[in-house]
């Protein structure tokens, strides 16, 4: 079997499954349940300054989108930072931490945007023996509007300033954690990066209101008859956060940096997609709050698998493997021509192909009276809409064309040349640089 | 004396009232929410959809199974009903297996198609726990017409006519409306009265008079109704039986299925209703299955199935088939009957095997005896009592396309005309298109 054991920022994990800084990292009794149920890690719900904790809503917290059998793929929360005192929190910590040594024991933090708040609080995380931080700096709802969370990272200046506070006062790494309520993830992880941060985590949750109740007009969660923005996440978000992932790992700035990946892990191939995209290793949160602890076991067999069949020893083996492949419009060959294909023997005629392109598309697929459903190559542009509407998977696949054929929708014969945008006699950017 | 299965003769009380209860409970109980909500996701909403092409009423399904998804049934219901006013019995007794589901693609791709039928009854029972009548009555016409047969046909046929304006006078010869729904059919299949309620909820429409004990041929001739109304729709079913034509046929022991069913489904305590120990059914249609299976439920030691043909031949669908002999049914093919034996009542039955010689059932002059101390005919119906004036074809009213007569002003659907299966349906479709069609005459 593959050895999961990650190194990440030189803290040793067992595997690449944390759990990230939420609801089952709240306390002592949750965090002893996730080791025993074989986490690699946790990132400690986030720790907030001495004095009376923050106060949570005392009516419901979450809101969330369900599949039809109500699978659960979208989640979101109005929770704060830990109602515990501190002091108790940091008691936990040191408790767990030395019961664990071989788990990676990661504190969040969220303190005001002042020098002082941060020199208060790091040496008393320091003595508690775990084995980082991470800056919450990502967290839309409520501690926003009191200045912190995704206040701060959104301002990137602010972002490198705490960081430096943080890597002045404190010696262990320092993770910051990233907010995608942003036009471009690039520059927050720059800062973090100028800041000195030793890595960034993300993605935070994605302001968010799930519903509205039709019959009391009001957002859900409902809370007295209102409602408020919370954060999302949750298998929905994947893509998002697979997005801002790949963002950073190839930014010629931020390439390079560990990357603690967050946004929707609910099996082992989510996690082997975030490696491959850079990832260091993954964070997860919301397949746990859906199907308890146990769901990391399917996430460490599946992945040990997969890396065994395609020959993987280590997570470094594949980590970025995926990111040279990611790139701009631009670059894209449009050299590269293919056709949908219709499998006839694995049809079953229910014609959704053909209202697709019919309806919405261009006008490719032709459907007989005795409904047989075949592509018009003269018309398909290989849009994909066909296979991705396909309830059958495998059925319609995507076929290219030689070289040297004919495409028979332009008439041309197809290059073997690469050729994108940036040489393609329409851009008008090349014409004026002739 | 001996108890339950082993009782000779034809005894009531061969089973706990319990288990009878149990026994004919609901066939496919009543989806939950949740469960309408996940079998509604199975739906692909297919382009061209080939179940509203199968259906005989042309229910816009995946258009029903859509709003289903989108959490209002209610509109389900009226996307049914707009096609099919009895659409709720319809989701209970099609033979969805061999209409809607037998040709939606997940049944072709894995064997296991969408539970349209299951669906429409959600859709359709939560509009009815409503209780309120969705559609409205066009402004009156002024127009009168006669239907006579208040089954699916003439309900249909009422409905509609009534929607559009006209004042309906419904002639029924039983005490209650409904015809097959009401009297045919498996209790399991239409439980809690449900035959019933539905007659009372299509009624609320309001515009139709029922009036019971008139048949034609009885109290109603058809030229009387043709210069007393408008226009005449005939929906008065089959009401002959056929008959064996074998030796000892008289015995006491043997009856007609159908009459069987119609007490049973009329019956208060089916713990009272006498049943034998070894019954033998002659016949290969639903109606042979509804009698053999009830008859099983009711306690019946052994329970035969006799059909002259081969199985791909009978009548009741493959399900139907299966559904007997998951219920203890033995179905015997190639067997046509040659004599009921017995002193003063059956006691056996003796069957002769057949082969098929160019397409016409051929005695091979093998013979066997199976005990019988009763013996069901479900051999077909036949037309009974239709006016002389009507001409027929193939044994039934000859109509068109549009249901018409050979006879001016006289429409007529459901099973005594020709053209379409015997089913609930398609008396269904036919009594709405005759309906539509009187329309148009009369309105021009």
């Amino acid at each position: 079997m593959a050895d999961l054991t990650t190194e990440f920022l030189g803290i040793k994990s067992p595997n690449p499954f944390w759990l990230a800084s939420a609801p089952p990292t709240d306390k002592e009794y949750n965090v002893r349940r996730a080791f025993e149920a074989g986490w690699g890690g946790v990132v400690w719900k986030t720790l907030g300054s001495e004095g009376p904790p923050v106060v949570n809503v005392n009516g419901p917290r979450y809101g969330a989108i369900w599949g039809a059998d109500r699978r659960l793929l979208g989640l979101n929360n109005i929770e704060l930072i830990t109602d515990r005192s501190l002091e108790t929190n940091l008691e936990e910590i040191t408790r767990v931490k030395k019961d664990y040594p071989d788990r990676a024991v990661i504190v969040s933090i969220m303190v005001p945007c002042e020098e002082q708040a941060w020199k208060d609080i790091l040496p008393r995380v320091e003595a508690t023996g775990a084995d980082g931080i991470e800056l919450n700096f990502g967290c839309p709802h409520g501690m926003a509007e009191r200045g912190m969370g995704s206040a701060v990272g959104q301002v990137p200046e602010y972002i490198q300033m705490v960081t430096e506070w943080c890597k002045q006062y404190y010696s262990k790494p320092v993770i910051v954690k990233l907010t995608p309520n942003i036009t471009d993830i690039r520059y927050p992880a720059r800062a973090a990066k100028t800041g000195g941060a030793d890595a960034v985590s993300l993605i935070n949750t994605i302001n968010s209101i799930t519903s509205v109740n039709l019959d009391s007009m009001a957002p859900e969660p409902t809370i007295g008859g209102k409602g408020t923005h919370g954060g999302y996440c949750g298998p929905a978000v994947k893509p998002i956060a697979l997005n801002m992932v790949a963002e950073i790992a190839r930014c010629p700035q931020t390439h390079g940096m560990p990357i603690s990946a967050i946004g929707g892990v609910t099996t082992w191939k989510d996690a082997a997609e975030f490696i491959a995209m850079g990832a260091g290793n993954v964070q997860v949160c919301t397949a746990a709050m859906t199907y308890g602890f146990k769901v990391v076991q399917e996430m460490i067999t599946g992945l040990s698998a997969w890396m065994d069949e395609k020959g993987h020893s280590s997570i470094q083996d594949f980590m970025g493997s995926a990111v040279p492949n990611v790139t701009d419009w631009q670059y894209l060959d449009l050299n590269y021509v293919t056709k949908a294909k219709i499998s006839q023997d694995d049809c079953i005629k229910c014609g959704r192909c053909f209202a697709a392109c019919e309806d919405t598309s261009h006008q490719a697929i032709e459907m007989s009276e005795d409904r047989v459903f075949t592509v018009k190559d003269d018309e398909c542009v290989a849009c994909n809409l066909c296979v991705n509407v396909c309830p059958i998977e495998g059925c319609i696949t995507m076929e290219e064309v030689p070289a040297g054929e004919i495409d028979l929708r332009t008439g041309e014969v197809v290059s073997a040349d690469h050729g994108d945008w940036t040489t393609h006699p329409n851009n008008p950017s090349v014409t004026a640089a002739e | 004396m001996a108890q339950g299965h082993q009782a000779s003769g034809i005894q009531a009380g061969r089973l706990a009232a319990s288990d009878i209860a149990e026994n004919f409970a609901d066939l496919h109980p009543a989806y939950e929410t949740h469960e309408a909500m996940v079998a509604a996701d199975r739906c692909y909403f297919c382009h061209d959809a080939p179940c509203m092409t199968a259906c005989p009423t042309s229910i816009d399904i995946p258009q029903f199974i859509r709003e289903i998804q989108g959490g209002h049934p209610e509109s389900a219901a009226r996307t049914i009903l707009d096609q099919n006013i009895l659409g709720g019995m319809c989701a209970r007794v099609c033979p969805t297996e061999t209409l809607c589901e037998q040709v939606c693609v997940r049944e072709v791709a894995e064997g296991k198609p969408v539970e349209i039928g299951r669906l429409q009854r959600y859709a359709t029972d939560a509009l009815m726990a409503c209780g309120v009548h969705p559609f409205d009555r066009a402004e009156p016409t002024g127009k009168r017409i006669a239907v006579v047969g208040a089954g699916p046909a003439g309900l249909s046929a009422a409905h509609r006519l009534a929607m559009l304006g006209h004042d309906v006078e419904l002639f029924e010869g039983q005490p209650k409306a409904g015809g097959l729904n009401e009297f045919g059919i498996a209790a399991y299949k239409s439980t809690n009265d449900f035959a019933a309620a539905e007659v009372d909820w299509l009624l609320q429409i309001g515009g139709i008079t029922v009036t019971y004990g008139k048949t034609l041929g009885g109290d109603l001739n058809l030229e009387q109704l043709k210069s007393d109304y408008d226009a005449v729709f005939l929906s008065i079913g089959l009401g002959g039986v056929n008959a064996l034509r074998a030796e000892g046929e008289d015995l006491a022991g043997v009856a007609d299925a159908v009459d069987f069913i119609a007490k049973l489904r009329q019956s208060d305590d089916l713990s009272t209703l006498p049943v034998g120990r070894d019954v033998v059914v002659i016949g290969g249609g639903m109606t042979a299955v509804d009698a053999a299976v009830q008859s099983k439920l009711l306690g019946a030691e052994n329970v035969t199935i006799a059909y002259r043909r081969d199985q791909s031949a009978m009548g009741a669908s493959r399900f139907e088939q299966d559904l007997a002999a998951t219920k203890g049914v033995k179905l015997m093919f190639n067997v046509m009957p040659k004599a009921v034996l017995g002193t003063n009542s059956a006691e056996e039955v003796e069957l002769e095997r057949t082969e098929i010689k160019e397409g016409r059932v051929t005695g091979t002059g093998e013979t066997l005896r199976l005990k019988a101390d009763q013996v069901f005919k479900a051999i077909g119906q036949t037309l009974e009592g239709q006016p002389e004036a009507v001409e027929l074809s193939g044994g039934k009213i000859k109509v068109d396309a549009q249901g018409k007569t050979s006879v001016s002003g006289v429409w007529a659907g459901g099973d005594c005309a020709s053209g379409g299966e015997d089913l609930t349906v398609t008396a269904v479709a036919e009594g709405r298109d005759a309906a539509m069609d009187i329309h148009q005459s009369l309105m021009g």
